[in-house]
């Protein structure tokens, strides 16, 4: 009876596997952003080229799959929104260089590996929300006055080992070196309003709540609540808060990317790079800006309306995001040092 | 407890052939087991002293907390209702033996989604509050925090509360009638035998969905991260994902299955102070305490309220968002996501009975041979790893395996097999049994242990083999066990979510991942149809289950 019903599971499980060796042409890819984000893309691209996409989604564990399947992974594509990732699977050795006119010529150096093992697709500003009714004009201007004991009990914000935060954290230490950075992250944490939880719209809903006046927050989700039909309460969230782009008199605002890499054994090596300068181009670079509010990479295309009027020209860091990810573990060491989250 | 091996051809070919399988079986579920301890001892950076000097302290505490908590709450409520149910005579009675259990189909993540928008701020609870008592923000008054740990413990013991339900029914219902009867006539009151026989007889089952509960609560990480509870297994993501330490995030988890191996030895200890058997006046009809009008009202209330919290209150608000987003389900492929699910779950759940009754029996043949209860246990430990870090240990051997099939192909025959069981369904299912073999191990160990050994000799003196005497004697006598156990994994797996989202293939959704790819951006409202029916699938193999425990005493 055992042997019979485990190869009944064993015939059922390999006619309904997925078969990597498949010939059409198609692109496989491993995803960390999420399915609604970019299946239009998806969509307009297999029109556009005949190349069929399949996705594997998680917000995790991805890149250890990749990694442990090596030269017969099916994988030819990682997907990321942020540029951890990027950096761990550069770091690891799992990209293949990629040298593309199309993508030069789109993508800035700065929101590239130098190499070209992974290209930024999108950008953003990690901005301090303000509470319209409690926080003046210019009473906070930049990252480092977060640590003021004025705001003491008036700051809220998501985990500080989420990975925007580290990312910040990290540009923290790449600038002004790691004693120093915990010393501004020990203070930051003496003003926090409450445990820090919830997302990064949460923070702001808290500010409409009255539970804090200030809070960190990516800028695109400033768009997001703004036009949130789904749930309108989210427009009064927005509407609650002032956008300040910090450190505008120094560096700038400190700027993060989502992106992707080509697999070192990318089975449709082609296919994939096909699809990394679609993703570059001008029709889907329109698309980030207007369906998810994201900073287009490439210099030409113009952001979304809403974006323009309320967040005009701003002065983003300039800091190549490689130095940033690199302190990125020293950032999360520093959380629990000063017990951040706890 | 030797005292029930079988002494009749223990050393013949027939029990050892059980001996070398379910040791071939148990290394193969403990393989991912064994991957993590790799990583563990191998870190590429090792960040343990870091993380002894600085968070492991609070990671350990609030776990401690947090099962502590979620333990005694799922006793209280379980082993109440079980006895009230089965031993009390109540209006109400039949339908709360079956709804008791519909907890077990809500997933923890969601009911912790629910609970928040009903509790929180700006949910209607508080502006109710608000609009009453004219508070204008949330400075000018105090509302217990449902983000906190005791938020935690509430939401996980509203879902797992039915195992403890589950285990003690099955126990209280196991019992023979006589022993109470005797109690009685020695002049307890009901109480008093309650204390005395029900409860001691029914401590093992007990214990063993206690430590069910347990492992739940120490690999939840679907509420612990939305509450922002600083746990073990929100640690282990921490450490893996944000310090891109896989090594300490395995470290991490390798401690918290010493956590497991303390629990499981506790249980066991619970379950060898006792040993009795019933062989003859088990299907003898139960005989329950009539209760007057005060204590049927009370009763009633005690039953009602677990289900009320856990099940009629997320369950109706699900249903009120759903009825706005109807069209959006009308356009998914929702059958397709549907069946994914009861295919993996399905899979899962038959070959994890499959492994539990060769495990359990094997054990039971060979009680005395070297380290086949070590290797059983040791078998269990799956039980206690996140599904994420769980996904990377199945990863591991199994990427393993079909790269050195594909180089020797390749070396032998210029052919390439490429990757066999990565990426394919295979991984999903096989993660579901290193995950979920614990719950149906315990259910069947416990049901055959209630057999007594003297069947066992009787059939094989009479000259069946081990596996006859399986088949003819024990399965009819252990049905409601495995039925237990064969349900308990099917809606566990039904619900399980983070190792599904790593290991499956391309284009491959489940119902759970594809509520979650709406939930883990607090948008529930799109989903909930989804959830529901997740939730509704769930509550067939609930009720199902419900009978055919019933079933073992009335249908004789």
């Amino acid at each position: 009876m055992l042997r019979k019903s485990l190869f009944a599971l064993a015939t059922l499980s390999t006619t309904l596997a997925f078969n990597p060796m498949a010939q059409a042409e198609e692109v496989n890819i491993y995803s960390y952003r999420q399915p609604f984000l970019i299946e239009p893309l998806l969509t307009a691209f297999t029109e556009q080229t005949g190349i069929k996409t399949n996705v594997v989604f998680a917000k995790k564990g991805l890149l250890e799959r990749l990694e442990h399947e090596g030269r017969n992974s099916p994988a030819d594509i990682l997907l990321t929104s942020d540029i951890g990732p990027l950096f761990d699977a550069t770091e690891k050795g799992l990209f293949a260089p990629l040298s593309s006119d199309i993508v030069n010529a789109n993508v800035p150096a700065q929101f590239r590996d130098p190499e070209g093992r992974w290209v930024g697709l999108t950008s953003r500003a990690r901005l301090i929300y303000a509470s319209k009714d409690r926080v003046k004009d210019g009473e906070i201007t930049s990252y480092e006055e977060l640590a003021d004991p004025k705001w003491k009990g008036r700051i809220c914000t998501r985990s500080g080992k989420h990975t925007y935060n580290l990312s910040l954290i990290g540009s923290m230490i790449a600038h002004h070196g790691e004693e120093e950075a915990e010393n501004w992250l020990g203070a930051l944490k003496e003003n926090l309003a409450q445990k820090p939880q919830g997302n990064d719209r949460a923070q702001v809903k808290a500010i409409k709540e009255g539970v804090c006046d200030l809070a960190l927050g990516n800028s695109y989700y400033f768009g997001h609540m703004l036009t949130n039909d789904k749930e309108p309460e989210q427009k009064t969230w927005a509407e609650s808060v002032n956008l300040v782009f910090p450190n505008q008199a120094d560096r700038g605002a400190h700027m993060n990317i989502s992106g992707a890499g080509i697999t070192k054994h990318a089975p449709h090596a082609a296919a994939a790079q096909k699809l990394i300068e679609f993703l570059t181009e001008e029709e889907s670079q329109k698309y980030y800006a207007n369906s998810n509010f994201e900073f287009p990479v490439r210099p030409n295309t113009p952001r979304s309306e809403l974006i323009e009027k309320y967040m005009g020209e701003f002065k983003g860091d300039s800091i190549n995001l490689q130095e940033v990810s690199a302190q990125r573990s020293a950032a999360a060491k520093l959380v629990d040092k000063v017990g951040f989250d706890n | 407890m030797k005292t029930h091996s079988i002494r009749i051809n223990n050393t013949t070919s027939n029990t050892t052939g059980w001996y070398i399988s379910s040791w071939g079986a148990a290394l193969l579920v403990a393989l991912p087991v064994l991957s993590v301890f790799y990583l563990a001892l191998f870190p590429e950076e090792n960040i343990w002293r870091h993380l002894a000097d600085t968070i492991l302290p609070v990671y350990i505490s609030t776990t401690l907390k947090l099962m502590f908590g979620v333990a005694s709450l799922s006793v209280i409520i379980g082993v109440t209702t079980a006895w009230l149910v089965t031993m009390c005579q109540f209006p109400g009675k039949r339908f709360f033996e079956w709804a008791l259990l519909l907890p077990f189909a809500v997933p923890a993540y969601v009911i912790a989604y629910i609970y928040t928008d009903i509790l929180e701020f700006a949910g209607p609870v508080q502006g109710f509050l608000r609009d009453i008592f004219g508070w204008q923000s949330a400075r000018d008054y105090w509302f217990p925090e449902i983000r906190s740990l005791s938020g935690a413990i509430l939401m996980l013991t509203f879902v797992l509360y039915p195992y403890v339900y589950l285990m003690s029914r099955a126990a209280f219902l196991e019992q023979s009638m006589s022993l109470k009867d005797a109690s009685r006539l020695m002049g307890c009151n009901p109480w008093q035998s309650f204390y005395r026989i029900s409860l001691p007889i029914a401590r093992p089952s007990i214990a063993v969905g206690l430590a069910l509960v347990s492992m739940e609560t120490l690999n939840d990480f679907g509420t612990v991260d939305y509450f922002a509870v600083q746990s073990m297994s929100a640690g282990i993501y921490d450490t893996w994902l944000n310090m891109g330490n896989l090594g300490g995030a395995a470290q991490i988890a390798t401690m918290m299955m010493i956590f497991v191996v303390v629990l499981i030895a506790l249980e066991r200890i619970a379950r060898a102070k006792q040993k009795q058997f019933h062989s003859t006046d088990r299907f003898k009809a139960i005989q329950a305490y009539p209760l007057n009008r005060v204590r049927s009202t009370l009763a009633f209330l005690a039953c009602l309220l677990p289900i009320l919290l856990g099940f009629i209150i997320p369950v109706g608000l699900l249903v009120s968002y759903s009825a706005s987003h109807l069209d959006q389900f009308l356009s998914t492929d929702f059958l397709a996501h549907a069946s994914h699910s009861f295919l993996l779950s399905g899979g899962a759940a038959l070959l994890c009975l499959t492994l539990a009754v060769l495990l359990t029996y094997a054990k039971r043949l060979n009680p005395n041979r070297l380290g086949l209860t070590s290797a059983v246990r040791f078998s269990s430990l799956g039980y206690a790893l996140p599904g994420a870090v769980l996904a990377i240990g199945v990863i591991i051997p199994l990427a393993a395996f079909d790269n050195r099939v594909d180089a020797f192909m390749r070396a032998q025959f210029n052919f390439s097999t490429g990757l066999l069981l990565s990426g394919t369904v295979f991984a999903v299912i096989f993660a579901y049994c290193v995950r979920f073999l614990a719950v149906a191990t315990g259910a069947v160990d416990s049901s055959l242990n209630k057999v007594t050994p003297t069947m066992d000799m009787a059939s094989r003196s009479l000259g069946m083999s081990p596996s006859k005497t399986l088949i003819k004697v024990h399965f009819p006598l252990i049905k409601g066990g495995l039925l237990t156990a064969t349900l308990v994994v099917f809606v566990d797996c039904m619900k399980e979510l983070p190792a599904t989202l790593i290991l499956r293939p391309f284009n491959y959704d489940t119902l759970a991942t594809y509520v979650y790819q709406y939930a883990s951006d607090e948008q529930l409202e799109q989903c909930a149809l989804a959830a529901l029916l997740i939730v509704l699938v769930g509550i067939i193999p609930v009720i199902l289950l419900s009978k055919s425990i019933t079933g073992t005493r009335t249908a004789h």
